[in-house]
């Protein structure tokens, strides 16, 4: 596990900007009314997007955001290394150090950083103070190893494929201002094969839409009475049929929809803008249980 | 054989056709969708047990098994189904590409699994690093809302809620306890079991966890049948599957392929083989960082299966295949891996929390030769002491790889460690590059 506290300088005061206000009304829309505490990461997540690090104050003003205690927002702030605890570079380089980046040349990314920025730490601004680095681990793009994660104001974007050249080349497009392009640095669309010795994923017939074309179900329980050559009609022939059979589908599965469960689909269809999970009502119940 | 194009699941794999709605349709998504919800759960969940489909997450648990332990009937606590897509193992990296180039798979997988299990609301957990993944998955299931696919009152009659939930970068959030915690807002420690999240899960309600690949394989299969699943692969491990390919060989690749296809062949028909050829292979990673590497004398013939694996006491698990030649310092692999586990313990079990450093810090020493040879059954012996004592299978996944190098690699660990004491230089092979 690691370490982690806060910074020893923190702001007298925290407020989200109306931007993350909309967002925090998006994210407290997805969970039951009383679970207002699953919405934490989200808003950690949104202050660091804000301000660019989780500062004490925040904390204090999630915590009565999601009805906890704010020691509890302490645990999860300290607990998620993604959460920046200090400010850091305007750009943050995470380079990825566990061992499938490390197999194909993360060292030397790692190199790059340590002379380029300087310590490693993501508090450890550079120079000019506008980049960090530090080294995370696996960041689930093996087949584009080595990679960076780059978080800055744009997003939080994967650079892949890299080699040292090439991040030291995103480094100088990154201090002088211009935009940078995500995704592998070569010629890679995401993580297709380039020396395979078959095509993949390259037949024509998956993208034509002939795959859009009405079927029949296999070992459909409805027609399972019909001889077992009929399962195998062909799509073009029970087109119409099952087309129609498609129609009245609907009124038939939400009959047994509502007939398990009345309350929170009713619940759940008087008020559609406002998302909310069908847990809403049962959720309360359960200390009865 | 290699799979053929027309039987793989995810035609968009790579990215290369546009991931919004109506090309997903084109290639065949949501087709049928009402018609396969008409058939009623026991039948979805009868067929998904028939296909032989195991859970892609890394245990291999079978799917339709799992979703049976659900109540049968919903009592006061509503049922939800929860996705896994904390995709963090080292080495995979299959269900980003799901989620950013065919998200639609994912999200009707969902409405039918949930409606399996009589859930309305499913919640996808992605890690939190996958921003671009859960902004396309957030639009993709935008677009299904105003579709009306799902949502209430959608065009398939069972009111559905979706909803992306992320988290902040730990990897022990993708054990479903702790994937469940963390959703309900805490630190993502794990929950001792039982009771089992069929039982007790999110909110204290019945819950079932499934990894992104298991949950988006299911319309395909109900849509072409159980037998055509089976098919592929041996008895017991059927199916197709993702492999993401990394390491040492030409050309690092995702690829689905039918389970059972020998290792040798992935790696030379679609990886471009081993970085100098088949002879300087070294070990591979077989399923992710967690499962104990295998020498190239195993890597030889062995296919890539759960049960042909956990033959040569190594194991599927995500299917992550980490490739490592001759130039491989293997000791200083598994020590990075050993790191790994240290920094991702959530410290609630003294084993996993001591152990795990321990652990790395002895394998270190051990990757320069500052190591006693007595050590390293000192190192195997604390390795078994965490293996198995622990809430979680995260002192298990520590444990792994160290005793795999030391099964298979005990004589080079040896080696260094003489050649330390005898004060001759010690070569220290550079890995990559």
């Amino acid at each position: 596990m690691s370490v982690r506290r806060l910074a020893a300088n923190q702001p007298d005061s925290f407020a989200f900007n109306k931007d993350s206000e909309a967002k925090i009304a998006f994210w407290m829309n997805k969970y039951p009314e009383e679970r207002k505490a699953s919405a934490v990461i989200p808003l950690l997540w949104i202050a660091q997007k804000q301000d660019g690090w989780v500062c004490e104050p925040a904390m204090r003003e999630i915590a009565a955001r999601c009805a906890m205690p704010y020691i509890r927002v302490y645990e999860v702030a300290t607990f998620y290394t993604m959460f920046n605890l200090e400010p850091v570079g305007e750009h943050l380089i995470q380079v990825c150090g566990t061992t499938p980046c490390w197999l194909r040349g993360a060292d030397g990314l790692k190199a790059v950083c340590e002379k380029r920025i300087g310590k490693k730490g993501r508090g450890n601004l550079s120079a000019d103070g506008k980049f960090s680095w530090e080294e995370v681990e696996c960041l689930g793009a093996c087949s584009n190893a080595p990679m960076v994660q780059i978080a800055n104001r744009d997003g939080d974007y994967y650079y892949e494929d890299l080699t040292p050249e090439a991040l030291e080349a995103i480094l100088d497009d990154l201090a002088a201002g211009k935009p940078v392009e995500t995704g592998p640095v070569t010629r890679r669309h995401c993580s297709e094969p380039t020396e395979a010795t078959v095509k993949v994923l390259e037949d024509a017939a998956l993208f034509d839409g002939s795959r859009a074309k009405s079927i029949t179900l296999p070992h459909s329980a409805r027609t399972a009475a019909k001889p077992d050559g009929d399962r195998k009609s062909k799509p073009a022939s029970g087109a119409a049929g099952s087309a129609k059979a498609a129609a009245e589908a609907p009124k038939k599965a939400r009959k047994t929809a509502s007939d398990a469960k009345p309350a929170p689909k009713a619940e759940a269809a008087k008020k559609p803008a406002a998302k909310k999970p069908a847990a809403k009502k049962p959720a309360t119940k359960k200390k009865d249980d | 054989m290699l799979l053929q194009d027309k039987d793989r699941i995810f035609t968009n794999l790579y990215g290369r056709h546009d991931w919004r709605l109506e090309a997903a349709r084109q290639r065949g998504c949501w087709n049928g969708t009402a018609e396969i919800l008409q058939e009623g759960r026991d039948w979805i969940i009868d067929q998904v047990k028939k296909s032989g489909l195991r859970g892609r997450g890394g245990a291999g648990f079978p799917t339709g098994l799992k979703w049976s332990f659900m109540p049968k009937e919903v009592g006061a606590r509503p049922h939800y189904l929860v996705v896994n897509a904390d995709e963090s193992e080292p080495g995979t990296c299959k269900d980003r590409e799901m989620m950013r180039n065919d998200p639609h798979h994912l999200i009707e997988g969902c409405l039918i699994a949930s409606f399996a299990m009589q859930a309305h609301a499913c919640y996808i957990y992605i890690r939190g690093e996958y921003v671009l993944e859960r902004e396309r998955l957030e639009a993709a299931i935008a677009e299904a809302y105003k579709a009306k696919l799902i949502g209430p009152d959608n065009i398939h009659g069972w009111d559905f809620e979706l909803y992306v939930h992320h988290g902040a970068g730990a990897y022990i959030c993708g054990e479903e306890t702790a994937l469940l915690e963390s959703l309900e807002g805490k630190k993502g420690q794990p929950r001792l079991k039982p009771p089992f999240p069929a039982g007790a899960g999110l909110y204290g309600c019945p819950t079932t966890v499934n990894n992104v690949e298991s949950i988006a394989v299911v319309p395909t299969i109900l849509r072409r049948g159980a037998d055509w699943f089976s098919g592929f692969g041996r008895d017991g491990n059927a199916g197709t599957k993702v492999f993401s390919i990394s390491g040492h060989v030409n050309a690092p690749c995702n690829v689905e392929e039918a389970m059972s296809i020998p290792l040798k062949t992935l790696l030379e028909q679609y990886a471009g083989g081993v970085r100098g050829g088949w002879d300087n292979l070294k070990a591979v990673i077989p399923g992710g960082s967690s499962v104990p590497l295998i020498p190239k004398e195993i890597c030889d013939d062995v296919l890539m299966d759960f049960d042909a694996l956990r033959d040569v006491k190594s194991g599927l698990g995500t299917a992550a295949v980490i490739v490592m030649d001759n130039s491989t310092d293997v000791v200083k692999a598994i020590a990075r891996i050993s790191y790994f586990y240290k920094h991702e313990s959530c410290g609630q079990c003294t084993p996993c929390r001591e152990g795990t450093g321990w652990m790395w810090r002895v394998l270190e020493r051990m990757a320069r030769g500052e190591a006693e040879i007595s050590e390293i059954d000192d190192l195997l012996d604390v390795a078994g002491q965490v293996e198995g004592h622990t809430i979680c299978a995260l002192g298990d996944a520590a444990a792994w790889p160290v005793q795999g190098l030391i099964r298979h690699f005990r004589h080079e660990i040896e080696d260094r460690i003489n050649k330390y004491r005898a004060g001759k230089p010690v070569f220290v092979p550079v890995a990559a590059e």
